[in-house]
């Protein structure tokens, strides 16, 4: 009887042990995409707006890495990482979007009132473009190299310290 | 739910400054409750003002197709709410994921291979269903082991007893 009990004692702390753990390790509830290090699904998105062409995958595949901003206008982290985005800009980088179930006159004045980094933007309204590169929300960030195949996710808004991570993961794609 | 909100939002302006400890106890209450109801009226401003996307909420004109596509949905997991599956979940991204399943199932795609799709892009997070793998075995396998260590105990105790 006595090792029984003694393996019930040491199963009953090895759960305690199991919370103790699972309980000091930091959350985390996004959903990262599984399709990094994939190509690019094939899309062709109609422009967003009047002054900015639209965004095919054929777009991201011209040999140039560039950044995929999944946006929308009525999303409030999408506002707080616009300057961010304009440094990422400043820094040379090319940045592409895509924006979430929106309308172009709110897409307009959006990118009015927070700058328009964005070289060519997607209309995208049933998240079909979304769904298929593995994007669980807005805002969210892609890292795509030349030939379209997808390196980095970055989820939630840009913060100040992802600035550069972001431009090293673009180095690191061939920018 | 909403409106109510902005009804007693607006008559906390109107509300006379609280002279003593007996006016005061309703005036904060009512201010907690504004703030606590702006507080879960904001996610509501943090949505889309697009129509659902047309397959959302509409069904499929054939019953059979449109069963194969509720079967499916079912299984599939809300990627905005986490224990709802796309087909209870009213999140717009659950709509647009449910139109994808209900245009591929019309366009003759076999439901698993919509499930390994969306699988290979989100991982076994999108599956409802649940599987056995390398991940959730222990899942499985702890209950037996426990009801395996339960019997164990029981003969032990009802040989002593006899």
């Amino acid at each position: 009887m006595s090792w029984l009990r003694w393996a019930l004692l040491a199963a009953v702390f090895a759960g305690l042990g199991l919370f103790a753990w699972q309980l000091s390790r930091e959350k985390d509830e996004f959903v990262h995409s599984t399709m990094i290090g994939k190509p690019i699904p094939p899309f062709d998105l109609p422009a967003a707006v009047a002054d900015r062409p639209g965004l095919s995958s054929r777009d991201l595949a011209d040999g140039r890495p560039k950044l995929l901003n999944v946006f929308a206008s009525w999303c409030v982290p999408c506002a707080a990482e616009a300057p961010n985005l304009a440094r990422l800009e400043a820094s040379g980088a090319e940045i592409v979007a895509v924006a979430i179930r929106d309308r172009p006159e709110d897409v307009a004045a959006f990118l009015e009132r927070y700058g328009n980094p964005f070289t060519r933007i997607g209309k995208d309204d049933i998240s079909a473009v979304q769904l298929s590169i593995g994007s669980s929300g807005v805002p969210e960030t892609f890292v795509i190299d030349g030939k379209g195949v997808i390196r980095h996710q970055h989820i939630g808004d840009i913060r100040d310290g992802d600035v550069p991570v972001l431009l090293e993961k673009l180095r690191e794609a061939g920018a | 739910m909403i409106a109510t909100a902005r009804h007693s939002g607006e008559s906390r302006d109107r509300m006379p400054p609280a002279r003593c400890l007996r006016d005061a106890v309703p005036a904060f209450a009512a201010m907690t409750m504004w703030v606590l109801v702006s507080c879960l009226a904001l996610p509501a401003a943090a949505q889309d003002s697009l129509p659902p996307a047309p397959y959302a909420y509409q069904q499929l004109e054939d019953p059979a197709l449109e069963a194969r596509a509720q079967a499916l949905m079912e299984t599939l997991r809300c990627l905005k709410c986490q224990s709802q599956s796309i087909a209870d979940s009213d999140a717009p991204m659950a709509g647009d994921m449910r139109h994808q399943v209900r245009t591929r199932i019309a366009a003759g795609e076999d439901p698993e291979a919509i499930r390994a799709w969306l699988i290979e892009r989100y991982g076994d997070y999108v599956s409802y269903k649940p599987t056995v793998s390398a991940t959730t075995w222990p899942l499985f396998a702890v209950p037996a082991v426990l009801v395996l260590l339960a019997l164990l105990i029981l003969r032990r105790r009802l040989r002593r007893a006899r």
